[in-house]
């Protein structure tokens, strides 16, 4: 079988990996990659082959001969001049492209977990929220039945206010969900939100809603209604129960991860 | 000179892993074993304080030096202090060892290459001594109110501070320049000793000195308005004080070896005599190797200062891990995939100077297979820049794929497997040309690849698994993925060993037959870790905010706000640029001083 050249085999195996993502992510899976991550993706696609095809000597030669006859070689004079006038122009119209005014709206870059103050004022108190903590959730130990009364108490307020947006899975697909851009509803199961965070954390973002979100990573464009305005501190504290208690994650205590203290 | 007899070697190889187990026991140790003495966090004592308050500024307790931020000013000149200090702290530990082993094996190459190390930090352990000093000044002129309350707090360390500072000068001095007049016999013990000292005095300074970092970050010791409790080691002994110590005592080793490796790729460059460019081969591969083995175990120390960091304040941690500061650690997963690509490809190109290196050869591509898939995963972002028509085709901002590879179990993961593919290049590259005599060599091998498939399971297998529990739960399967990793890189470094001892080599190795661009991988190196300790070095400091003592003391002044992400990363390439002309210049002076001797 005939060898394929070094210079066709790097550019070959850079649009084969190219392919494959579009494959997989844009027609298998429907979920296609964003073109940030693709650009990303792509450079370092590019380094890695073209670091392998020059690892040794015999094979960095034999990659870069063909360019080196192009610009060198007299009988290549037409190719040479075809490349030295369709090369800057490529340039010249992927420069265009993306720098050219367009309609889209501009990119956020935007931060998804919004950073807690430290402490929160509402229901007429100042809270702290790096020592505040469920008054309910000892109960789960010391009074299991008053306990589970708690979480259905919060179950009630979860479907009386939350599940239209938050779903009645609690997976962000509730009947409102698809009227938001961004940010979507929270996917209370997915393990990213929920279950990485303390209760506090919760409390202020239920009761503070989208207008209590922190300056830093704003707009946040967060239809979140202020719940304090609509709920009571303790139903606040049931609610979360509940959010936990559906999806089977634990509330994040800083105090037992830092295991020395 | 040959070692006397096995015992003798034995012994001054312990002596030598002592000697830097001793500098981390008497500087880290000590701090460790007292974990459990009392720290005074702030707001949780009733002591009566010694101190006065944080004192409440305007806009004009601050002075002005000049046009253009103080900030800035102070922000240039003490990450250049740093970069600096990193280097002038990590090359001795090496040199040290590097001595030793010299000393153990009774190869005068190690001698000799350790005393190039540390004549290359002579002239910048000056230039942190300058950088200190202007950082000093540039504090107390730009920002009188902190320096007064902070000096009020450290008073009793200072001295101390100053002595060490003046010790190590000495100890210095001395273990460069009585290098020959120690060089044999009892004086080389005497040698040893002074160089140990070097660096117990070094690192005391930086534990002291990362105890004002710190201090600064998670404050103890003070009252919920700053107003100091008495007692001095409550201060330093914050929460985040060991953490920063362990992981700036392994980053400086890795850094340190770095910029050597960088010195040596400049000589090796500008060589032009086969034996000098033998030297300076062999320098940049003991240079890449220090770094590697320093980068390894750094992203662990890294973990436990975040997780210390978010067990202090959440607000603090969700600040740098998921808010605004969340990108520049994209880009610091970029640099630090860069570093583990640069130095694959070291070990790639070097199989070229090994006669039966090719045999290997195949596996580099694996190799770059398997790191070029943990690195895609290791940067993902966990938010994704979308345009408002890439949402809608997705039906909504996150990517469910894309963005489950945004978290720790994913990237933990593919840390690991990037650790483990880099010892294996290692392992390769110490096999090739060689045929090992011992009659399990087949069976040896196929444990190796048993082990190396068996961790990478088990290290894939717990990621996976990460995602089906809480998060309090998933961060502690670090751990195992760790001790996978160490356990994998101890056992087969093991059997390796046994099973290369005394075997027989297909030729010698060609020393300083490297191409030119594997020397550009050594560039890289250094740059990309300068870049990283710029880029982490303000997201450590600026996750305070609008605070100079967080919580305890308010910054007023013009800059108290986080400037933008491009803004920040500017200011950190402007100062790694001024980093690396300086380095050049020190490279240059030592070509320039060869010649002058050479012309004489």
């Amino acid at each position: 079988m005939k060898r394929i050249p070094k210079l066709a085999l790097t550019v070959g195996l850079i649009a084969a990996v190219y392919g494959l993502f579009v494959a997989v992510f844009t027609y298998i899976l429907h979920l296609p990659v964003p073109a940030s991550v693709m650009k990303m993706y792509m450079f370092f696609v590019t380094v890695v082959v073209l670091l392998v095809m020059t690892s040794n000597e015999d094979s960095a030669r034999e990659l870069v001969a063909p360019l080196e006859a192009l610009v060198y070689q007299p009988r290549l004079r037409r190719l040479r001049a075809a490349v030295f006038i369709v090369a800057p122009l490529a340039g010249f119209g992927l420069t265009y492209n993306v720098t050219r005014p367009t309609l889209d709206a501009p990119l956020e870059l935007r931060t998804v977990h919004p950073a807690p103050p430290n402490s929160v004022k509402v229901f007429g108190k100042t809270y702290n929220l790096l020592t505040l903590e469920n008054p309910y959730r000892a109960k789960e130990k010391s009074d299991l039945e008053a306990f589970r009364q708690a979480v259905e108490e919060g179950k009630t307020v979860y479907f009386q206010n939350c599940h239209y947006c938050h779903g009645d899975k609690l997976d962000g697909k509730g009947h409102f969900s698809g009227g938001f851009n961004n940010p979507l509803p929270a996917n209370f199961t997915d393990v990213g939100t929920i279950a990485q965070l303390q209760e506090s954390f919760l409390f202020w973002r239920i009761a503070t809603g989208g207008p209590g979100l922190p300056n830093e990573g704003a707009p946040w464009a967060s239809p979140m209604p202020v719940w304090s305005n609509y709920l009571t501190e303790d139903e606040i504290w049931k609610v979360i129960l509940f959010l936990y208690d559906y999806t089977g994650y634990a509330p994040r205590v800083m105090k037992e991860e830092k295991g020395h203290s | 000179m040959k070692p006397r007899n096995t015992l003798f070697t034995l012994a001054r190889r312990v002596l030598a892993v002592s000697l830097v187990a001793l500098i981390f026991a008497v500087n880290g140790g000590v701090a460790f074993a007292a974990e459990e003495a009392a720290v005074a966090p702030a707001g949780e004592t009733a002591i009566a304080p010694v101190g006065q308050p944080a004192p409440v500024l305007t806009e004009e307790s601050y002075p002005l030096l000049g046009g253009g931020s103080s900030r800035v000013k102070v922000w240039i000149v003490a990450q250049l202090h740093l970069f600096f200090a990193a280097f002038v702290l990590g090359v001795p530990i090496f040199v040290l060892v590097i001595e030793g082993i010299g000393m153990a094996t009774g190869d005068k190459r190690y001698d000799a290459m350790a005393k190039e190390f540390i004549k290359i930090s002579m002239v910048a352990f000056s230039f942190t001594a300058t950088l200190g000093g202007i950082l000093l000044f540039l504090l107390a002129m730009l920002y009188p109110d902190f320096t007064v309350y902070s000096l009020k707090i450290f008073r009793p360390i200072l001295i101390a501070y100053a002595l060490l500072f003046f010790g190590e000068s000495l100890c210095l001095y001395i273990y460069y320049y009585g290098w020959e007049a120690m060089s044999s016999g009892f004086g080389k013990w005497v040698h040893l000793t002074v160089g140990l000292l070097l660096n117990a005095a070094g690192m005391t300074l930086m534990v002291l000195s990362n105890s004002w970092a710190t201090f600064m970050m998670a404050p103890s010791g003070v009252t919920p308005d700053g107003a100091f409790l008495g007692d001095v080691w409550a201060v330093m002994h914050g929460p985040l004080w060991n953490p920063i110590n362990l992981h700036r005592f392994i980053a400086n080793i890795a850094y340190g070896g770095s910029i050597v490796g960088a010195y040596a790729a400049y000589k090796f460059l500008t060589a032009k005599a086969p034996e000098e460019k033998a030297h300076y081969d062999w320098m940049g591969y003991t240079a890449n190797f220090i770094a590697v083995v320093g980068l390894l175990p750094l992203p662990f120390a890294g973990y436990w200062l975040t997780k210390e960091l978010y067990a202090y304040s959440q607000q603090m941690g969700i600040t740098l891990m998921g808010g605004i500061f969340a990108w520049l650690f994209i880009i610091q997963a970029l640099l630090i995939g860069a570093i583990f690509l640069g130095a694959n490809y070291y070990l790639w190109l070097g199989l070229v100077r090994v006669p039966g290196g090719e045999a290997y050869r195949k596996a580099i591509g694996w190799m770059a297979t398997v790191l070029l898939v943990c690195f895609l995963v290791w940067f993902t972002p966990h938010t994704i820049i979308m345009t408002s028509s890439e949402i809608k085709a997705l039906g909504g901002a996150h990517h469910p794929v894309l963005g489950a590879l945004g978290v720790m179990s994913a990237k933990n993961t593919a840390v690991n497997i990037m650790i483990l593919t880099t010892f294996l290049a290692f392992l390769l590259y110490q096999r090739a040309g060689k045929i090992p005599k011992v009659g399990w060599a087949r069976g040896g091998n196929a444990a190796l690849a048993a082990l190396f498939a068996a961790g990478a399971a088990n290290i894939v297998t717990l990621g996976i698994y990460g995602y089906y529990i809480p998060a309090n739960i998933r961060i502690g399967l670090s751990v195992p993925q760790v001790f996978t990793t160490l356990f994998v890189i101890a056992a087969a470094s093991l059997i390796n060993g046994v099973m290369y001892r005394g075997a027989s080599e297909t030729g010698p190795t060609r020393w300083g037959d490297m191409p030119a661009r594997s020397q550009y991988a050594l560039f890289l190196l250094a740059v990309s870790f300068t870049w990283l300790m710029g880029l982490m070095g303000y997201v450590r400091s600026g996750i305070r905010q609008h605070w100079h003592v967080y919580t305890v003391f308010r910054d007023y002044s013009p800059d108290a706000f986080t400037p933008t992400l491009g803004y920040a990363a500017n200011v950190v390439s402007v100062t790694v640029l001024i980093f690396m002309a300086m380095v050049i210049f020190i490279f240059w002076l030592d070509n320039f001083s060869r010649k002058k001797a050479a012309h004489k």
